[in-house]
């Protein structure tokens, strides 16, 4: 029965006014919450359990506020939490995070991991095939659609003429798009459990970063657009696409 | 200081970002190799005739039919030199990044928007920040496209060959190919959106209608994909749906929730269709009609068609 991991991971609410002050984010007012495409990732996770038996993980990466991600998973229906952190490890690259998240889940002797295919804040989406490869396994991103087999997994990836279907054999990582389904809400049982619920906490080891983070700045302000009244003025829109514009 | 570009390919010729990634690479400062996983030499003379590059490797291998990971980064980390490697920050080419990035044991940096003195930028937050890093030795860096200028033609690197096998670690078992032929949201340079204010999937065909005068992809808000069938995920846009970068958006309907704003707020160019003045689309709109769709895409299929037909 398979040992399924699941990465979460704590990001700003994505209704959240990001505000930047002075070269740094301030998140103080900020609500966090599980990073959205990682909603997807638990659900299949627990469908996986749900059809051929097993155990689920959620494992993060993270200080002791990440604790809250880890125990909202629970409340879904998932049997270990897993927080992974160590001093210093505030500004970990990405290849600090997934070389610790690959030994983590070495250590936990999984073979199926389920993770976003970006998260929130980051959107990089380099997770999931980073930890993959430093484990040696096969990965897909991007999955839709899941369905789970004996010894592996089949899943719905765009591909550039469409869509494929491919099939990965145990060990492999399966980064998760939004796709069909959708993902359960807590009940009170869940709850209740969650509140109760004990999180391990591990460490492993990181490299040192070598990408620094210099300063975060807000985006570009645009120009004031114009905008006008009534059908009537869709030839000077389209003018204005053509003549100032030069976009078509 | 050396800069390996990984190029893409579409059906057998490089794809036109690979110009643009040599603008990136120049900011990086160094030499330039570009590397083309394929199945055949095809697009080689196109990449050899950029400007500013010094080497071109065709890497040919079995598994690059299809795209999969762990035999591509396999096969191509055999035979791409050390340095920084470059790519574009497109689907594919970002999880291959991460997988050789991870194979190297190197760090990554996704999405980059500029390069100035060494210092990367990039999009954080679905757009609602940047962040500036630097770099302390080698990385993989993949490019937004569209923000690069391209670089010119008139090189002439030398170009070499070399054969490459690899295990393949994913097995595609079906293609299936998409039910119309539509450029693909994530691909295209102009893209008509349109969100709940459309009434029903139905009325999509006027948004196809348009598309087709002006050559577009079409997409549509989560509302709209959430509610009806026949408005697939494959066309949302935003947080949870694709972020695209194209030279003008076109927004039917749509209010302009954060969520949605943040697949498509970098797009050059954003024109807004919405009956109510106050949705916060147009706030961020270049040009904005506030008048129902109703009124407004008969008449823009018919300028858009004595323009361009
Ligand atoms: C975690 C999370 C992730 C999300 N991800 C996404 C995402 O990826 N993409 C996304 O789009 N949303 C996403 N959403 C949803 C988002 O918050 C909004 O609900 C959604 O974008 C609204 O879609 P809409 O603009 O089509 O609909 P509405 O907000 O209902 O707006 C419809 C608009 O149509 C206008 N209208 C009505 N009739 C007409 C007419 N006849 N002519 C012209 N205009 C008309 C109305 O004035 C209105 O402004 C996400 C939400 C959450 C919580
Ligand atoms: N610190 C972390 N802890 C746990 N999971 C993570 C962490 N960072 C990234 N992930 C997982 O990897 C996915 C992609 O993250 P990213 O590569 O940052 O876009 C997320 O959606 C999570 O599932």
């Amino acid at each position: 029965m398979p040992n399924i991991v699941v990465l979460v991971k704590r990001v700003p609410d994505t209704n959240a006014k990001i505000t930047v002050s002075g070269g740094s984010l301030d998140l103080a007012a900020v609500k966090f919450v599980t990073s959205p495409f990682d909603e997807y990732a638990i659900e299949t996770a627990l469908r996986h359990k749900e059809a051929n038996g097993g155990t689920v993980t959620a494992l993060t990466l993270g200080n002791d506020a990440c604790d809250k991600v880890l125990k909202d998973a629970k409340a879904l229906g998932v049997d270990n939490l897993v927080r992974l952190w160590s001093e210093g490890w505030e500004n970990l690259d990405s290849n600090g995070v997934q070389s610790a998240l690959a030994s983590a889940i070495s250590d936990l002797g999984s073979e199926v991991v389920y993770c976003g295919k970006a998260a929130a804040d980051s959107n990089a989406g380099s997770t999931g095939p980073g930890v993959a490869e430093r484990l040696g396994w096969a990965s897909v991103s991007n999955a839709s659609t899941v369905s789970f087999e004996e010894a592996g997994v089949e899943a719905m990836i765009p591909s550039s003429s469409g869509q494929a279907r491919v099939g990965l054999n145990f060990p492999c990582v399966v980064s998760l798009d939004k796709g069909e389904m959708e993902p359960r809400r807590p009940n009170v049982r869940g709850i209740m459990m969650a509140k109760r619920a004990v999180v391990e906490v591990i460490s492993a080891d990181a490299p040192t970063p070598t990408v620094n983070v210099i300063r975060y700045s807000p985006p570009a302000e645009k120009p004031p657009g114009k905008t006008y009244e009534g059908a009537g003025n869709v030839s000077s829109v389209v003018q204005a696409l053509r003549n100032e514009a030069g976009v078509i | 200081m050396s800069n390996v570009i990984i190029a893409e390919t579409k059906n057998g010729q490089l794809h036109p970002s690979t110009a643009e990634l040599v603008t990136a690479a120049n900011s990086l400062g160094g030499g330039i190799t570009i590397v083309i996983p394929a199945t055949s030499d095809s697009a080689s003379a196109t990449a050899s005739s950029i400007m500013g590059v010094d080497k071109v490797i065709t890497v040919i291998a079995d598994c690059f039919s299809s795209y999969d990971a762990s035999s591509w980064a396999a096969a191509i980390d055999a035979v791409a030199p050390a340095g920084n490697l470059i790519l574009t920050a497109s689907n594919d080419s970002k999880d291959l990044g991460a997988r050789i990035a991870a194979r190297r044991g190197m760090p990554i940096v996704q999405n980059v928007i500029s390069i100035n003195n060494g210092e990367l930028t990039s999009p954080v937050y679905s757009g609602k920040a940047l962040v500036t890093v630097s770099l302390n030795g080698n990385a993989v860096v993949t490019i937004r496209a569209n923000t690069f200028a391209a670089a010119d033609e008139g090189g002439s690197a030398v170009s070499s060959v070399v054969n490459q096998s690899a295990d393949v670690g994913c097995a595609v078992r079906e293609m299936i190919a998409k039910a119309n032929a539509r450029l693909d949201v994530s691909e295209a340079n102009i893209i008509i959106s349109g969100g709940r204010g459309m009434g029903g999937p139905e009325n999509f065909a006027q948004l196809e209608s348009i598309a087709d005068v002006l050559g577009a992809a079409v997409g549509a808000s989560r509302a709209a994909v959430d509610a009806w069938d026949g408005i697939g995920h494959g066309m949302q846009v935003g947080q949870t749906g694709k972020t695209v970068n194209p030279n003008l958006y076109i927004a039917v309907g749509i209010s302009g929730a954060i969520q949605h704003l943040a697949g498509m707020r970098s797009s050059k160019y954003i024109v807004a269709i919405n009956k109510d003045a106050e949705a916060p689309i147009f706030q961020h709109a270049d040009y904005g009609i506030v008048a129902t769709w109703e009124e407004v895409l008969p008449s823009l299929k018919a300028e858009l068609e004595s323009l361009l037909n």
